[in-house]
């Protein structure tokens, strides 16, 4: 990176630490670190997304509510790992499958020999001649989809609490105005029921971010992998930079990081509370509005 | 009409992609001087050297992807790469699930690394990788095993006192033992595994046969022993 870290083994002190911090493998950390924020910044609303239809089904009569009570029941009652190593090979899987089945349908072996799983070229996921990083999106793909599916459920059961929880005289004034069932969801359930859904909602948030480090069991290179892998001990013949076992360290700082990413969602989960308690029959509400008397 | 000649020349792309054919390499970047990940981050090592060298000889263009030593084989079986080039030892219980090549290294003894040369192999507490033919060995010796994810954390245990030696293949104990005083090579040593090849899905006979060839080749002429000598792995051919 710097013109001086040519020969690292005459450096010392700082010098050396801003050589060593800037080594190829630790671009790979930093980069990493874009792809735990990528992946929440897409997962979240995605998982918002799922969990809102999830709710919504809930919500209906019979035949259909059964979707949405059974995501709910499912999702929650499995623990996390075993639905997300289940659920990413299943589902690549499941896409190549379905690919086989349209694009070759001349093929006469059986897609399971033996221990293999077996489709033609044409149906590969990523096709086998694809660069490398179109590999690396499927699969932080796959991850996104998982994410937003496990999360989407317990989203779901808070926005279904929190449809519940907006009173029900609300809901008769709007009967009583002439406004039609969708009208009335649209116009006075939805704008409400934030209020009620975001404690939850922002606990979710929380444990999202504690939960990438999933992301490692996934195979997707995330700041877990890189912290290990930097923070093990080199031996001098492999490496400009031998060490000892710093793997604390690095560790340490991925604690550090977590901490300050939680604060300051925190802060601004609690801003975007205030907003919404605004003017509403809550008891943050009705405190809001002693405030300003 | 325009669109049809547009599918077609589409088409004709397409088929000029495959025709190169690409091959995903499959390593752990965790155990040098076998596989590692440079400081550049990039895969290197004996195996990144001989990997290159292979996929010359057999016009293959190949692509390097570091994967899990746990997961290693279940991901070869599901495609997410073609081959598996990691220091595997060859061994019956791995035929049964994917295909070997024949070897590029000699059997190379594994050895044991300790605080002291008198640690107990025998009976005492003795760390190995998962899933290594040196963890299923010392199960079977009658020491107590304790296993890793990765190679590192097997010499972390030794050092925190957590295992009294670890097993590993002498290769990458070595440089290991002569950087730091505070561990050494012991001189018990166990002739496990057949040689480290070339793993490849049992389907895959055609690719198994070209790096058959081209293994056999560099045999022949003498770049693998260069290689190995250059490494510091094992004896020659």
């Amino acid at each position: 990176m710097f013109s001086y870290c040519a020969d690292p083994d005459t450096l010392s002190g700082l010098s050396w630490l801003s050589c060593y911090l800037t080594t190829g493998k630790h671009m790979m950390l930093y980069y990493s670190l874009g792809t735990v924020l990528l992946l929440l910044a897409i997962t979240a609303p995605a998982a918002l997304a799922f969990g809102f239809m999830g709710a919504m089904s809930a919500r209906t009569r019979a035949p259909f509510s059964w979707f949405g009570k059974a995501y709910i029941a499912l999702v929650r009652g499995i623990p996390d790992i075993a639905f997300f190593l289940f659920f990413v090979i299943a589902l690549d899987q499941l896409f190549e499958w379905m690919r086989h089945k349209a694009l070759c349908p001349d093929w006469d072996q059986p897609i399971r020999q033996g221990n293999d799983f077996v489709v033609c070229d044409a149906a590969k996921l990523p096709l086998s001649n694809a660069s490398q990083w179109v590999h690396e999106v499927y699969g932080f793909s796959l991850a996104v989809l998982t994410f937003a599916i496990v999360f989407g459920a317990f989203a779901a059961n808070v926005l279904y609490g929190a449809m519940r929880a907006v009173p029900r005289g609300q809901m008769e004034t709007a009967e009583a105005y002439g406004m039609s069932q969708r009208q009335s969801f649209w116009r006075v359930l939805v704008p409400q029921m934030w209020v009620y859904a975001l404690p939850g909602l922002s606990n979710l948030w929380m444990v999202l971010i504690k939960a990438t480090p999933l992301l490692f069991l996934l195979g997707v290179e995330d700041i877990v992998y890189w912290s290990r892998e930097l923070g093990g001990s080199k031996t001098a013949r492999f490496t400009a930079y031998p060490h000892a076992d710093w793997r604390m360290w690095y560790f340490f700082g991925l604690l550090v990081f977590y901490l300050l990413f939680t604060k300051f969602s925190e802060v601004v989960l609690e801003r975007i509370m205030a907003r919404l308690t605004h003017g509403q029959a809550t008891s943050g509400g009705e405190a809001q509005r002693k405030a300003t008397i | 009409m325009r669109n049809l000649i547009l599918t077609t020349a589409a088409l004709a792309l397409s088929a000029g992609m495959a025709m190169a054919e690409t091959v995903r390499m499959g390593t752990e970047g965790a155990y040098p001087p076998y596989n590692f990940i440079n400081d550049a981050g990039e895969v290197d090592g004996f195996e990144r050297e001989l990997g290159d060298e292979l996929c010359k000889r057999a016009e293959l263009t190949c692509e390097w992807v570091t994967n899990e030593w746990d997961s290693i084989i279940p991901n070869l079986v599901s495609s997410n790469y073609d081959t598996i080039i990691a220091g595997m030892s060859i061994t019956d219980e791995r035929d049964e699930v994917i295909d070997f090549t024949q070897s590029y290294t000699q059997p190379d003894p594994s050895a044991y690394l300790s605080m002291s040369a008198d640690a107990d192999t025998k009976g005492g507490v003795v760390a190995a990788q998962t899933g290594t033919i040196q963890a299923s060995f010392i199960a079977s010796s009658g020491a107590t095993l304790v296993e890793f994810a990765t190679p590192d954390e097997t010499i972390a245990a030794v050092r925190n006192g957590e295992a009294d030696a670890v097993l590993a293949d002498k290769a990458y104990l070595k440089p290991i033992a002569d950087e730091n005083d505070d561990l050494m090579l012991m001189d018990q040593e166990e002739l496990i595994g057949g040689g480290v090849g070339m793993g490849l899905r049992e389907s895959d006979g055609e690719l198994k046969a070209k790096f058959d060839a081209a293994i056999g080749s560099m045999k022949e002429d003498g770049t693998l022993n260069a290689l190995l000598t250059k490494w510091e792995i094992g004896p020659g051919f």
